[in-house]
């Protein structure tokens, strides 16, 4: 693929046309042409993890990501998730203030409590690590995704 | 924003792939292999590195590769570190992937491009050094399987145009005693002051480290010393770092003599944990 090309892009269940350069992130592609704000610019560096989405049900940091890799995949932005357990947790549990970094890491929880339901502390510790919140929010976050996983092994 | 543009490929095999490569190096277009993609894309970014081309190993299927092979582990260079992990194949390369970047990151990073990486520390390469691991390497001439120690020199030497297929293990050193650990100077999430693997076969212990010189290494000379057992265990430690093959890194992650302190430490961990010496 050169410079500038059109492809299908399956986000949220649904196919959407994009026209991207090779060099364009998901991040970018995601927000500025689709529309889904949801997924945060931060660090741009692969180290705050506001940008998580969920590739094949993966948390993935969106702005590690080129466009072009995601064809044939499917991606899953906070858009797409409703009435996920994690996000009615973050409001029970006070699991956010300013709020920027809370999409990433809803996507990350809910990634957790999906693919391992049983998880223990030192592996929701080692997935949350992926994520920054300056304002220090991580006790309520690690105890909204906590009581998810707790609700989930009852 | 990566600030200038580059072509994308996306071969679907390994023969494919090489001359694709280098029929965009003859064009001029500094092409790159491309597999996780973070360090290509973090780099990029800074303009710390260029390239008009990347050529995506992840459509081909010997890269994909993640399985027992009768009494062999096949690794395949596209395998990000996750699933190394969630695959519970090799508890030492899981616990050594396990200690580079985080959870996230390591959804995308790969085995073979923290291998083949710029970045230095390339912890995923030290249980194949333990375990005298053999990689296939795709060339102009088709796959070549060698071991490990042919190939790696401070970084994978491989000619213009190889990559790395795959790494492979044998079995049994996936049941053997291990120690691996990353040391940090503050965050758990950080790169490495050093990261130390051992392993144990035969009753002698192997080391490989990462983070303490400017490249990954195993010592003949360090493991003779540790297994020296009639000396004492600070004998033997304080022997083996004087073995190192290179001066100790010493920047902003930490000085030469933090790195030398926490190194001596760790090594009586590891001595202590797989044969339990006393310190």
């Amino acid at each position: 693929m050169s410079e500038k090309a059109s492809f299908r892009i399956h986000v949220n269940g649904e196919g959407r046309d994009v026209l991207v350069r090779s060099a364009d992130t998901l991040l970018y592609t995601l927000r500025d042409q689709l529309g889904l704000t949801g997924a945060k610019p931060g660090c741009e560096n692969g180290d705050c993890g506001a940008c998580t989405v969920l590739v094949d049900g993966w948390p993935t940091k969106s702005c590690m990501m080129l466009a072009v890799e995601a064809d044939g995949r499917s991606i899953t932005t906070i858009e797409g998730l409703t009435d996920s357990p994690v996000q009615k947790a973050f409001l029970e549990h006070w699991g956010f203030q300013c709020g920027y970094c809370t999409s990433g890491f809803i996507m990350n929880g809910h990634a957790l409590t999906e693919i391992h339901p049983d998880a223990s502390d030192p592996l929701v510790e080692n997935w949350l690590q992926s994520n920054i919140c300056r304002c220090t929010g991580y006790q309520e976050i690690k105890e909204a995704i906590k009581s998810v996983l707790a609700k989930t092994e009852s | 924003m990566i600030p200038f543009d580059f072509e994308y490929y996306k071969p679907a095999s390994c023969k494919e792939a090489v001359s694709l490569f280098l029929e965009l190096h003859d064009r001029g277009k500094q092409p790159l292999y491309y597999s996780g993609g973070t360090e290509i894309i973090t780099m990029a970014r800074l303009n710390q590195v260029y390239t008009e081309a990347v050529v995506d190993i992840k459509g081909i299927p010997e890269c994909n590769v993640l399985e027992q092979q009768g009494e062999q582990l096949v690794f395949g260079g596209a395998i990000t570190l996750a699933q190394i992990e969630e695959s519970g194949m090799f508890p030492l390369l899981a616990k050594a992937c396990h200690h580079i970047a985080d959870h996230t990151s390591r959804c995308k990073i790969t085995l073979g491009g923290n291998i083949c990486g710029n970045i230095m520390y390339r912890e995923a390469v030290l249980p194949a050094l333990l375990t005298d691991s053999e990689v296939v390497i795709a060339g102009e001439d088709g796959l070549r399987q060698v071991s490990i120690h042919e190939v790696f020199d401070q970084q994978l030497q491989v000619k213009k145009g190889e990559f790395l297929v795959q790494l492979i293990t044998e079995k049994r050193f996936a049941d053997q005693p291990f120690f691996c650990e990353k040391k940090t100077k503050l965050d758990k999430i950080d790169y490495p002051l050093l990261t130390l693997a051992a392993l144990k076969v035969d009753d002698q212990i192997r080391v490989a480290l990462s983070g303490v010189c400017a490249f990954p290494f195993r010592q003949a000379a360090i493991e003779r010393y540790l297994n020296h057992r009639e000396s004492p265990a600070a004998e033997r430690v304080d022997n083996a770092l004087r073995q190192l093959p290179a001066p100790v890194l010493d920047d902003l992650l930490g000085s030469s003599g933090y790195r030398r302190f926490v190194l001596r430490n760790t090594l009586f961990d590891a001595l202590e944990a797989l044969e339990g010496a006393e310190t």
